[in-house]
């Protein structure tokens, strides 16, 4: 499979990275070089093959349901590019 | 005269300060004359943490002082990989994305080791969001291998590995999502254990890829290695996938040798085209020797594993993708000043505060995961995954230790494999079937050549890495390779 700069285009918006036609173009390139690689599975005749999502059999883990200290309010905001009235602040929706 | 950090191990460090033949506070002054003479040329550090070591330091000498018993890795100067929250620290990811991003918890790991004793010296060089093999994906610039300053440490974790190559630390801990622990390990002439998935509590990490990551130490000594690990391991209530097992002393029973083990040479591995004959030779001469000193040596193949790279390369982008989705802008990081709403926020937040592999990873692991190509290579991914576990399961059921090379070649020039993405992600040919197994490998260092490092990687069924020390154990026991570098030698 490759991927065209239409798609290359699409993902990029998915994946919210505004980025300029150069950057397009290359990560375009890019990505089917590695797809090539990639592609050596696609051919594989896998099916009655369970997938593995995680190699540690571990399931429903739970912890006993008690109040814990977490993390403060200002400890959290510490990092916060703008922050007002001990919350995030942010530019408006849509537009 | 300031002591020689690369020629003390964590051991002798705790028992000469409870002996009182120094202190703890004169081996953070060791650590630090160290760097002045060696970090302008290695760069091993995004960041030096003077004031923790010596206040860690403090403790341990009053401690020392009032006659009361050391923990395990008293006085031990050690540095984290700078993906590993640590208050007072800044934890970057050398990522211009967190380039100011102040720690305001500690990692579970790092927390384990400053409780067992160690002095925090600072946070380490990477590539960005441990995404490459040499770390000259930093935005911070690259790490140099204290072997040849010309070339790379190896990556993801090449600054912990170049600091403890080049003395400036005797322990550090990296992480490990495809061999970002064992390949500079290898490269640098270090110790270097990726545990079993589970063994360490990934908490405060910053995630890569959460079904394979996991944190290890690097050392100069089998024995460190165990030590290191007695440390972090053990279940953590806040990570999930962390493992209740029982305490263990992953050092007691190294010195029992090999004799009896059955020890698998990875033949398939070990013949694929692109590996050095010279690697390939150091790595049969090690096993023999193990041979002589009572191993039983077969060979076996893993058929399965030659999809390893394929597989690894939509899983990790996959699960990067995602876990990066909260580098947004919004609660911390980069932020552009002037945008005109969220979404302008968002795309141009992250396209700025992004380098070019992070952004690679991110658009291959989106278009991964996207409506329609979900299950062509998510899906088929994550069964190659299947396959490859059942390989090491048959391979288990023969053999206690399975060997390859930890890369196909020793070192490579900085600059070499830079603009060739694919040639870079096949440095990790031997290490990555690992990851998606979950299993616990070492690296550990065998041969030089032509004056560079070479490393054997040992792997085993899960949760048996004291048998992998075992076997590390007696192959360091046999070899004749220095760990300390000539750049280190000539700076004293």
């Amino acid at each position: 499979m490759s991927i065209s700069e239409e798609q290359v285009r699409h993902v990029a918006l998915l994946a919210r990275l505004g980025l300029s036609d150069e950057q397009i173009a290359s990560v375009g390139v890019e990505l089917n070089d590695i797809l090539v690689q990639i592609d050596r599975i696609q051919s594989l005749d896998l099916a009655g093959v369970e997938p593995t999502t995680h190699a540690a059999e571990v399931v429903n883990v739970t912890r006993p349901d008690v109040v814990r200290p977490c993390l403060l309010r200002e400890e959290a905001l510490r990092n916060a590019p703008e922050q007002q009235d001990g919350a995030f602040l942010i530019p408006k929706f849509g537009g | 005269m300031t002591a020689d950090l690369s020629l003390l191990t964590a051991r002798e460090i705790r028992d000469g300060i409870e002996a009182r033949d120094f202190t703890a506070t004169e081996m953070v002054e060791a650590s630090l004359s160290r760097v002045s003479t060696v970090e302008g040329d290695v760069h091993a550090f995004n960041q030096i943490t003077p004031g923790l070591a010596f206040a860690a330091a403090a403790r341990i000498d009053a401690m020392a002082d009032a006659g009361e018993p050391l923990p395990p890795l008293a006085g031990v100067p050690t540095a984290f990989k700078d993906n590993m929250n640590l208050r007072g620290t800044n934890t970057t990811c050398s990522s211009r994305i967190l380039q100011d991003y102040e720690s305001v918890y500690d990692c579970t790991a790092v927390r384990r080791m400053l409780a067992a004793g160690v002095l925090p010296v600072g946070k380490c060089n990477m590539d960005e969001f441990a995404f490459g093999s040499s770390t000259e994906n930093s935005a911070f610039g690259p790490t140099h291998n204290p072997w040849d300053l010309d070339r790379v440490p190896g990556g993801s974790s090449g600054g912990s590995a170049a600091a403890v190559s080049a003395g400036m630390a005797v322990l550090s801990l990296g992480s490990d999502t495809g061999g970002s622990i064992r390949q500079p390990g290898a490269l640098t002439g270090t110790v270097a254990m990726k545990p079993t998935y589970g063994r360490v509590s990934r908490f405060g990490i910053v995630a890569f890829a959460s079904s394979l990551d996991q944190i290890g130490p690097f050392s100069k000594t089998v024995d460190e290695c165990g030590l290191a690990l007695n440390a972090i391991c053990g279940k953590d209530m806040l990570d999930a996938t962390s493992v209740d097992l029982p305490d263990e002393d992953f050092t007691s029973g190294m010195r029992e040798g090999v004799q009896g083990l059955r020890i698998g040479v990875v033949r398939d591995l070990l013949e694929l085209e692109g590996c050095d004959p010279r690697v390939r030779d150091a790595v049969r001469a090690t096993v023999e020797g193990l041979e002589h000193m009572g191993a039983l040596v077969g060979e076996v193949d893993l058929p399965s594993c030659q999809y390893g790279m394929p597989a690894y390369y939509i899983i990790g982008p996959a699960e990067a993708s995602s876990n990066l989705a909260r580098f947004d802008g919004i609660r911390y990081g980069h932020r552009v000043p002037d945008a005109e709403d969220v979404m302008d926020l968002y795309l141009r937040s992250r396209a700025e505060g992004f380098g070019p592999e992070s952004i690679r990873r991110i658009m291959l692991g989106t278009y991964a995961l996207s409506a329609g190509y979900y299950d062509a290579y998510y899906g088929q991914a994550q069964k190659v995954r299947t396959l490859i576990i059942r390989d090491f399961e048959r391979a288990f059921a023969d053999y206690d230790v399975l060997v390859t090379p930890t890369t196909p070649t020793t070192a490579f020039k900085l600059g070499e494999k830079a603009a060739d993405p694919v040639s870079m992600y096949l440095s990790d040919v031997f290490t990555i079937p690992v990851n998606l197994a979950g299993i616990p490998a070492v690296s550990v260092p065998c041969a030089s050549i032509d004056g560079l490092p070479v490393g054997i990687q040992l792997m085993g069924a899960h949760f048996n890495e004291s048998t992998l020390l075992r076997v590390g154990y007696a192959i360091e026991s046999m070899s004749d390779f220095d760990p300390v570098p000539p750049l280190v030698k000539t700076g004293v």
